[in-house]
C-alpha cells in the first residue's frame, strides 16, 4: 500500500512538473505581455526594457523557469502584478470563498444525490425516477450560469428569500478569524452574522451544485439497479434480512463504489464551476481571481499559481478516491 | 434517421465480412483452425443479426432516441435553411427598434418583430434563427478537432503500445491534470486574441484527452481479443489489423462519446463568451454568444434576450445527450436480447 502511495505521488510531482513548465513557458511567450499591460501602450521603449529587466523576463526561458521552481518550492509565487501584493497572500485572501462554496456545493450534491438516486432505483419506473431521470437530464443541459442568473432573479427580485450577492450582508460587523465566514461566526459566537454567512451561500452553493448533483443522481441510480439485480440481493432478502441491513450492506456497500469515483472527478466540475458562479453572485474567491487575472491585465504570476492550485487539488483529490477503494471494498487492490 | 446514427452503422458489418477467410487457413496448426472456424461460423452462421441492426432496432424503439434524434434534425434543418426562415437580415439594424432603444428599455415584440429586439436594435428571432448555424458550426467543428486529434493520439498509443503508449499517456494526464473549463480559459488566455477559432480550438483540445483515452483503451483490449489473433495469424499485416481490424471496431464507443461532447462543446462555448473569453466579433450570431454576453448583461432590462439563446442551448444540447446516450445503451452488449 505504501508502496503503491509513493508511486502515485511521485507519478503526481512529475505531472504537475511537466504541466507548470508548459504553463511557464507558454506564458511568457506571448505577444501583450506583462510588460504591455503594465505600462500601456505608449510607453518608451527605455521605461518597458527597464521594467523587463526588473522583473527579470530578459534572462532564457530555462533560467527564469529554474528560479521559478526555486522559489515555488520556499512558498514563493512571486508578486501579484496588479496589486503587488505577493501571490501567495492574495490565494490565501480568496481561497477561504472558494473553499466554503464548493465544500456548500458538495454537501449539497452528495447528500441529496445519494439519497435521490437510491429511491429512483428502488422505484423504478414510478413518478419520482421519471422526475429524477427527467430533472438530471435537464441539469446537465442547462448552462449553470444561466441557471444562476434566473435563481437570482426568482429569489431576489421576486420573492426576497436570499440575498442577490456577494458573501456577507452590508453593515454587518462579522469578525474575520479563518475566512470561513460561517465558520468564523460559529467561532466568534456572532450567529447573526453566521446565520447571514450561511443566506448568502446558499444560491451560490445550489447553483455550483447543479452539475455534480445530477452526474452524482445518476451514477447512484445506475449503480444501484445494476446491484438490485444481483444474486445476493435476492438471497438477503430471502433470507429475511431486514431492510435496513439489506440497504446498508448488501446494496449501497457494494453501489457507491463508482459513486466515490464519480464524486472525485467532480471535484473538477466545481473547480470550473466556481469560476462561472463566482461571477455571477459576485463572490470573490479564486473563481474571480482567475477571471480577473485573465480579462483586466494578464496577471501571469497569480494565473501560473492559480492553474498549478487546480491541478493540484484535482490530482489529489483523485488520487485520494483511488486510495479510498481500497477501503471501501476490501476486494480491490489499489496498483 | 440523422447523420450520427448511420455513421455508427457503417463500420461494424464491413469488419463482419472480413472475418477469416478459410482457403487460408490450411497451414495452420490444427487448434487454430478449429478456433478460426468456429469464429467464422460465429459471424456467418445460423442468421443472427449483427450487433449493430440489433442496436439500431433497439434504438428505433426507444422514445428517447426518437425525440434526440428529431430535436438534432430539426436543429440541423433550421441551420441549414436559416436564410429562408428568417425574417429579417440578422446583421441589420433597424431604426424603428433603435430609436425605442435607452439604457433601461429593449423593444420586445412589435409589428414584424415577433420576439423584438435585441441589444443594438436587431431583429432577435432572426439572430435566433441564423445563430443554430454558428452554434453547430462550434460544436461540431470543436467536437471534430478533438476527436481527430484524440482518435489519432489514442490509435498511436494502442496500436504501439510500450513506451510510446506511456509517453503519450503521460500528456493526456497533463491535460487531465485541469478541470475541462479551467483548460479551456486558460487556452484561450493564451491566445493573444481571442477569436471565434480560440474558442473552437479551446473546447476542442479539451476533449482530445477523453477520445485518446477512450480509443486507446478499447484498442488495447482488442489487441489480444480473437477476432485481432485471427487476423494475426492469417498473416495480416499490422497496419491493416490496425486500420481495419482494431480501429472500425473501436469507432462506434468513440461516436457515441462524440455525440455527447457536442452538447458539451456548446454549452462550454457559452460559458466562455460569460467570462468575456468569447467569440468578439458582435455581428455573428451565436447562441451561446448571445447568452453569455448581451443575454446576462441586459438580464434585469430585458431577460428575453437571456431566455430564448438559453432554451435553445438546452433543448439542443438535451438532443444529443438523449441519443448520445441511447446510442451508448443500445451498442451496448449487455442489453442484448
Amino acid at each position: 500500500m505504501l508502496r503503491v502511495i509513493v508511486r502515485r505521488l511521485l507519478q503526481l510531482v512529475v505531472t504537475l512538473i511537466a504541466l507548470s513548465a508548459l504553463i511557464f513557458i507558454w506564458l511568457r511567450n506571448l505577444p501583450g505581455g506583462p510588460v504591455d499591460a503594465l505600462l500601456g501602450e505608449r510607453a518608451t521603449p527605455e521605461t518597458r526594457a527597464l521594467l523587463t529587466k526588473a522583473l527579470g523576463y530578459d534572462q532564457p526561458i530555462y533560467v527564469q523557469y529554474g528560479k521559478f521552481m526555486q522559489r515555488i518550492l520556499t512558498g514563493d509565487f512571486g508578486n501579484s502584478i496588479r496589486t503587488g501584493d505577493p501571490v501567495i497572500e492574495v490565494i490565501g485572501r480568496a481561497f477561504p470563498a472558494t473553499f466554503e462554496l464548493a465544500l456548500a456545493a458538495m454537501i449539497i450534491a452528495v447528500g441529496l444525490g445519494i439519497p435521490l438516486g437510491y429511491l429512483a432505483a428502488r422505484w423504478r419506473g414510478r413518478a419520482l425516477d421519471h422526475l429524477t431521470v427527467v430533472g438530471t437530464l435537464l441539469g446537465i443541459s442547462i448552462p449553470i450560469f444561466f441557471l444562476g442568473y434566473l435563481l437570482k432573479d426568482v429569489f431576489t427580485q421576486n420573492i426576497h428569500w436570499f440575498p442577490p450577492s456577494g458573501r456577507v450582508g452590508i453593515g454587518l460587523d462579522n469578525t474575520n478569524v479563518t475566512g470561513f465566514f460561517v465558520l468564523d461566526g460559529l467561532l466568534t459566537r456572532e450567529f447573526d452574522a453566521a446565520a447571514d454567512a450561511l443566506w448568502h451561500l446558499i444560491l451560490p452553493a445550489l447553483t455550483l451544485a447543479t452539475i455534480p448533483l445530477a452526474v452524482i443522481v445518476r451514477m447512484t441510480r445506475a449503480s444501484v439497479l445494476d446491484v438490485l439485480n444481483e444474486d445476493y440481493v435476492r438471497t438477503a432478502e430471502a433470507k429475511g434480512l431486514r431492510h435496513r441491513t439489506i440497504r446498508g450492506r448488501h446494496i449501497l456497500r457494494n453501489a457507491l463504489l463508482p459513486v466515490v469515483t464519480t464524486i472525485g472527478l467532480q471535484t473538477g466540475a466545481l473547480l470550473s464551476g466556481a469560476v462561472l458562479t463566482e461571477k455571477v453572485y459576485n463572490w470573490g474567491g479564486l473563481g474571480t481571481l482567475i477571471t480577473d487575472s485573465i480579462t483586466g491585465s494578464r496577471d501571469y504570476p497569480v494565473l501560473q499559481a492559480l492553474i498549478l492550485l487546480a491541478a493540484l487539488v484535482f490530482v489529489v483529490v483523485n488520487l485520494l478516491v483511488d486510495l479510498s477503494y481500497a477501503f471501501i471494498d476490501p476486494r480491490v487492490r489499489v496498483r | 434517421m440523422t447523420e450520427p446514427t448511420t455513421q455508427a452503422g457503417t463500420p461494424a458489418p464491413r469488419r463482419k465480412d472480413e472475418r477469416p477467410d478459410r482457403g487460408n487457413v490450411t497451414r495452420l496448426g490444427d487448434r487454430k483452425k478449429a478456433r478460426l472456424e468456429e469464429l467464422a461460423q460465429a459471424s456467418a452462421g445460423k442468421g443472427g443479426v449483427s450487433l449493430l441492426r440489433d442496436a439500431l432496432r433497439r434504438l428505433r424503439r426507444n422514445p428517447a432516441a426518437i425525440v434526440g434524434a428529431t430535436i438534432i434534425a430539426l436543429f440541423v434543418l433550421v441551420a441549414i435553411f436559416a436564410p429562408l426562415i428568417a425574417p429579417h437580415d440578422p446583421v441589420q439594424r433597424f431604426d424603428e427598434l433603435t430609436s425605442r432603444l435607452s439604457a433601461d428599455t429593449i423593444p420586445g415584440p412589435s409589428d414584424g418583430f415577433p420576439l423584438g429586439s435585441d441589444e443594438l436594435g436587431r431583429d432577435l428571432l432572426s439572430r435566433l434563427i441564423y445563430g443554430s448555424r454558428q452554434t453547430l458550426f462550434v460544436g461540431v467543428f470543436a467536437t471534430l478537432i478533438g476527436l481527430a486529434i484524440g482518435v489519432l493520439l489514442g490509435a498511436i498509443a494502442g496500436a504501439f503500445g510500450g513506451w510510446v503508449d506511456n509517453i503519450l499517456m503521460r500528456v493526456t494526464d497533463v491535460m487531465l491534470a485541469l478541470p475541462a473549463l479551467l483548460l479551456a480559459i486558460t487556452l484561450v488566455a493564451l491566445a493573444s486574441r481571442s477569436s471565434q477559432w480560440t474558442v473552437i480550438l479551446a473546447v476542442a483540445i479539451v476533449n482530445v484527452p477523453v477520445f485518446a483515452r477512450l480509443l486507446r483503451g478499447s484498442m488495447l483490449a482488442q489487441r489480444e481479443s480473437d477476432h485481432v489473433l485471427a487476423a494475426r495469424a492469417l498473416g495480416v499485416k499490422k497496419r491493416s489489423i490496425v486500420l481495419r481490424h482494431m480501429l472500425p471496431n473501436a469507432m462506434t464507443a468513440v461516436i457515441v462519446q462524440a455525440t455527447l461532447t457536442l452538447s458539451v462543446a456548446i454549452i462550454e462555448a457559452a460559458s466562455l463568451s460569460f467570462l468575456g473569453l468569447g467569440d468578439p466579433d458582435r455581428d455573428r450570431a451565436e447562441w451561446g454568444a448571445m447568452l453569455g454576453d448581451a443575454g446576462v448583461r441586459y438580464f434585469e432590462v430585458r431577460p428575453e434576450l437571456a431566455y430564448y439563446p438559453a432554451l435553445a442551448i438546452i433543448v439542443v444540447a438535451l438532443g444529443f445527450t438523449l441519443l448520445g446516450e441511447a446510442m451508448r445503451e443500445a451498442l451496448d452488449p449487455k442489453n442484448r436480447r
